[in-house]
């Protein structure tokens, strides 16, 4: 690397969903130097994804809940002095000196403190324009790093899932609200998780049919922890908004059922839903067909913390069998001087992630400046106000392992599978051939799966199997979350590789 | 009750464009990714697969499942759902890994 | 401890040299129980490239050891089912300027007089073998012998072919070696109980060196790590194993420093693999950005085309290295019935079936193909200054290293 002679960040953001967003301006507000990079041309993450300025939508709220949070960060942003860097692909980070990398996290931020205070600092690669295609490599340094990268939906294979119009929950959402367009006229919506009676109600709002809600879980398994729901009144308030809409909407939801075929040849036409048992095994004879022209699918939302595996941070597994990032009470990773905020310690939603992103910007600029966190009498800091995040934080949290607990799939899901389903939609690799690889040819892993069926070898690189091939390399035993590892977050040109010793891609606050 | 998405926000955008998909017409708004062109149009899919040759097109609808690549003006592997639509954009259906011309 | 049914051999390790030696063992008609504290090819095997090379070996040794393997290999790929896409589809060495050009050609008529087939490419004709490859450059030459297995298959498919007279345990790591009064080989000790043997073949690859101290002996393989670009998919862009000269002699240095040269070729998959780098960090797996750098630079320089396509992945594999290069097989004459089948370094799934064959005609008083004394497991003597290890007593899986606490090298 070609040093460089100009002054680091004081902080870069890596996401500017609700959780970078908050993680941002709070550092800011404090007085620090912020870049803020974000994939997308627009700030919100999925949450807040919102139409461009071009399509000119007066009533953007009318897809979103809790809209005037996102538009109060997004003001702030605007008023403070952070560079919001847009069309920004991080593809990886290390931290640059010091070295050991393992020591921070424990617990509160000292006097004495980790990073950025003894001159270590991070570089973040990213590639940029809307997909990462332009040819303009950017490299960043900073003295602390904060990752709010969110999640990506999680996905189990079934009978005919690559057929298009089958498209993911998030993603018939996602595409609503920044593109106002629809899959189809008639959308089945299903997997589960909370995240489907929203996508449903907001479907319905936008004019489809939703002949149905499809959901694996029961719903009644919330009612296990009555505390958590009691203490989350805004939760249980939005939940009550979707299923008001759905009744106005008159959307039937089917508990405990689940997709276990779509018919159609070049595109849907109509899927077959059957009754699941307690282990989500599909009740034979229960099958029913409803005709539709598209399926939303997802089962709930993973992380996304490559970028943090990559570096070696500590994970934990969480309820619903997914693999979040082990935080500190103040939110710093298991790495000193990289924190994390929002989803990728454990799906929570936007409000947790807006609660964890202000804690993390504290606690960084009370790091940076070699001070506790709290109490913080700094300027525009309201005294206890880090007790008070961090009180909201593990409530929040409380619940959503709940949630997330109730939606944790079922041991008896791959008796959807049939041998030629594609599990991997890059690679074309069905079930059978996995199951192949683990009962003949020894695989004990999903990793000795991958080398011996190339499950996860392709484009996603195991975003959208890796649940499933897990699930069917554990056999009969519990599955171990996917591991998360993926060196390149995103794929990155040879040519901006064998660039990167060039001083011109840095880029300096 | 609103009627499509756009009644639902109250979208007033600026004036529609055209850009192609396999030579054929299809109305694009400033603003939309060409997925969503594509999708605008009745349009679900826009590539086939390597192996078995079968029809794919946006999926996570986020830019993380790669199905909806796409060859956009001649150039392979775009990201559809990330990609914004311009005038006059040709948008083919892309075969495959999409680098038949480099094949020694 | 439960006990199991006893087999004639067993073999530390389902990679592609275990597997090898399950293979000849069971041919020989011995039974043979493969134990691995992991999958089949969990270890360097899964992240190898496949390279069955002769084009890299310097005439002796390990050049023999390659050229029977060749001989086997292109034997097995009429054996094994088409998942292990054997391609012999040959090295093709470049040089970029005349000095380079001259030292291929001493090199070269070195090996020839060895055995190998090398012919020379002039520069002008280097776009009929290879139409990417960068202009300009000196000339090179072709190994025809040269070729390429998908490694995790070849193992895997190895020991499926190997029948019933394999028997499996995955997931059970060795924690002992089970001796008898005379200190001889009676089986290994794992965590699931004990399994017995007259026989422990040592194929533990790079972790070879904690196995022969469970059973006290000093056998000093290190990590070399190395990186694997890995591109998105392509159609057949280049149709050899590409290579730059200076890729031999990286090979054969023992530096710890970084080392890195071009080499680069296709896969039936589709997509490009790309290396090679070298160096002593022990088991860490840390991205480096360093190391991700020269091989793309290297790669583009040699294939310009590649420049707009891109890396999807990359992986480290730790290659079991010898400070003299060459593995260590057969016999260990201080322990009876140990004997050592590892520390190949960059070539072990090139050289698997010979080393799988003469650990069988060890195993059966059979006549073997070649001298295998340079690859005697005992030719490192005892490790100073620390005390040498006393042959005589029970070794202590306490203090032994535990091959179990290195990192798995997942992809």
């Amino acid at each position: 690397m070609t040093a460089s002679p100009s002054e680091p960040y004081d902080l870069a953001v890596v996401g500017a969903g609700s959780a970078g967003l908050a993680g941002a301006v709070t550092a800011s507000e404090l007085g620090l130097s912020v870049a803020l990079l974000d994939s997308s041309t627009q700030s919100g993450g999925q949450f807040y994804r919102h139409p461009a300025p071009a399509l000119g939508a007066v009533r953007p709220e009318a897809l979103h809940h809790d809209w005037s949070a996102f538009s109060d960060l997004r003001r702030r942003l605007g008023a403070s002095t952070v560079d919001h860097l847009t069309g920004h692909h991080v593809w990886s980070f290390i931290r640059e000196s010091g070295g050991s990398g393992g020591s921070g996290g424990s617990g509160e931020p000292e006097e004495s403190g980790g990073s950025g205070a003894d001159g270590e600092s991070w570089t973040v690669h990213a590639i940029t324009g809307a997909d990462g295609t332009e040819e303009r490599p950017v490299r960043i340094r900073a003295r602390a790093l904060l990752l709010a990268t969110g999640a990506y939906e999680r996905q189990l294979p079934f009978p005919g899932w690559t057929l298009p119009g089958v498209v993911g929950a998030g993603g018939a959402q996602a595409m609503l609200k920044s593109g106002l367009v629809l899959p189809g006229r008639r959308i089945v919506v299903a997997g589960s998780g909370p995240l489907l009676l929203a996508v449903a109600s907001s479907l319905a709002a936008a004019g489809a049919r939703v002949p149905a809600v499809v959901e694996a879980a029961g719903y009644l398994r919330y009612a296990r922890s009555p505390r958590a729901l009691a203490t989350n009144p805004a939760k249980a308030a939005e939940a009550l908004v979707h299923g008001a809409a759905l009744l106005r909407h008159r959307v039937r939801v089917l508990p405990r059922s689940a997709v276990t075929e779509v018919h159609g040849t070049d595109r849907v036409e109509a899927v077959t839903v059957s009754r699941l048992d307690g282990d989500w095994t599909p009740v034979p004879g229960t099958g029913r067909r409803i005709a539709c022209d598209a399926l939303a699918v997802g089962h709930g939302l993973v992380p996304q913390i490559e970028l943090a595996t990559a570096v070696g941070c500590a994970t934990r597994a969480l309820p619903d069998g997914t693999l979040g990032l082990a935080l500190s009470e103040f939110q710093e990773t298991s790495v000193a001087g990289l924190w994390a905020a929002g989803e990728t310690g454990g799906v929570g939603g936007a409000g947790l992630a807006r609660t964890e992103g202000e804690l993390a910007g504290r606690a960084i600029a009370a790091r940076l400046r070699g001070r506790r966190a709290d109490p913080a009498p700094d300027r525009g800091v309201r005294p206890g106000r880090v007790g008070e995040l961090r009180r909201r934080r593990d409530r929040m949290r409380a619940f959503a392992d709940v949630m997330s607990a109730a939606h944790a799939p079922g041991p008896g899901w791959p008796a959807w599978l049939e041998d030629e389903t594609d599990v991997c939609r890059c690679e074309e690799v069905t079930a059978g051939r996995v199951r192949e690889a683990v009962t003949d040819l020894g695989a004990r892993d999903a990793r000795t799966v991958k080398l011996l069926t190339r499950a996860g070898m392709g484009w996603c690189q195991g975003r959208m199997c890796g649940t499933a091939v897990a699930c069917l390399a554990a056999r009969d035993g519990a599955p171990e979350p996917p591991a998360e590892r993926r060196p390149f977050a995103v794929p990155v040109p040879l040519a901006t590789l064998a660039a990167l010793d060039e001083p011109t891609v840095e880029q300096t606050p | 009750m609103a009627r499509t998405p756009a009644d639902l926000v109250g979208a007033q955008p600026d004036p529609p464009f055209e850009i192609t998909f396999d030579g054929r017409s299809v109305t694009a708004l400033p603003g939309q990714t060409v997925a969503a062109a594509l999708w605008g149009a009745g349009i679900l899919a826009w590539r086939t697969t390597r192996e078995g040759g079968r029809p794919r097109g946006a999926f996570c609808g986020i830019g993380q499942c790669y199905d909806c690549l796409a060859t956009v003006n001649g150039e392979p592997n775009r990201r559809a759902c990330l990609v914004p639509a311009r005038p006059g954009d040709a948008i083919t259906t892309q075969e495959g890994h999409g680098h038949d011309r480099l094949a020694v | 401890m439960p006990t199991r049914k006893p087999s004639d051999v067993i073999v530390v390790g389902a990679g592609v040299v275990g597997a090898a030696c399950a293979y000849y063992a069971a041919q020989a008609g011995l039974s043979v129980t493969v134990v691995d504290r992991g999958s089949v090819a969990g270890g360097t095997t899964g992240a190898g490239e496949g390279n069955l090379l002769v084009s890299d070996k310097e005439p002796g040794p390990e050049l023999e050891l390659a050229l029977l393997a060749n001989t086997l290999w292109r034997e097995l790929a009429d054996v094994l089912p088409p998942h292990v896409e054997y391609e012999a589809k040959g090295g093709l060495v470049v040089a970029s300027g005349e000095s380079g050009m001259r030292a291929l050609r001493d090199f070269a008529a070195r090996q020839e007089k060895a055995g190998v087939t090398a012919q020379e490419v002039p520069g002008d004709r280097l776009h009929d073998l290879e139409p990417h490859l960068a202009p300009g450059l000196a000339g090179g030459f072709l190994y025809p012998q040269d070729s390429q297995v998908m490694p995790a298959h070849a193992a895997a498919q190895l020991l499926r072919a190997a029948g019933d007279r394999v028997r499996l345990c995955l997931g059970e790591e060795v924690t002992g070696l089970l001796t008898g009064g005379a200190g001889e080989i009676r089986g290994v000790r794992t965590a699931a109980g004990e399994l017995h043997a007259p026989y422990v073949v040592n194929a533990a690859g790079t972790w070879g060196g904690a196995l022969a101290e469970l059973a006290g002996v000093h056998l000093p393989v290190l990590p070399r790590r190395g990186f694997v670009l890995v591109t998105e998919p392509l159609p057949r862009v280049v149709r050899h194993k590409v290579y730059a000269a200076d890729y031999v002699a990286d090979v054969a240095s023992g530096s710890a420093a970084l080392q890195t040269s071009a080499v680069v070729e296709g896969t039936p998959a589709g997509p490009v693999l790309i290396g090679a780098s070298r160096e002593r960090v022990g088991f860490d797996r840390t991205l480096s950005v360093e190391v991700l750098r020269r091989l793309a630079a290297g790669a583009t320089s040699l294939f310009p085309v590649l420049g707009t396509v891109r890396a999807m992945r990359t992986y480290p594999g730790f290659r079991p290295y010898l400070p003299d290069h060459l593995p260590a097989i057969g016999p260990d004459p201080r322990v009876h019935g140990l004997l050592h089948a590892c520390g190949h370094e960059g070539a072990g799934i090139g050289l698997a079936p010979v080393t799988g064959q003469i650990i069988a005609l060890c195993l059966t008083n059979g006549e073997l193909p070649l001298d295998i004394s340079p690859f005697r497991p005992d030719r490192f003597g005892t490790p100073e200054p620390a005390p040498a290890p006393d042959p005589g007593s029970a070794p202590d899986p306490g203090s032994a290293p535990d091959p179990g606490s290195a990192p798995d090298p997942a992809l």
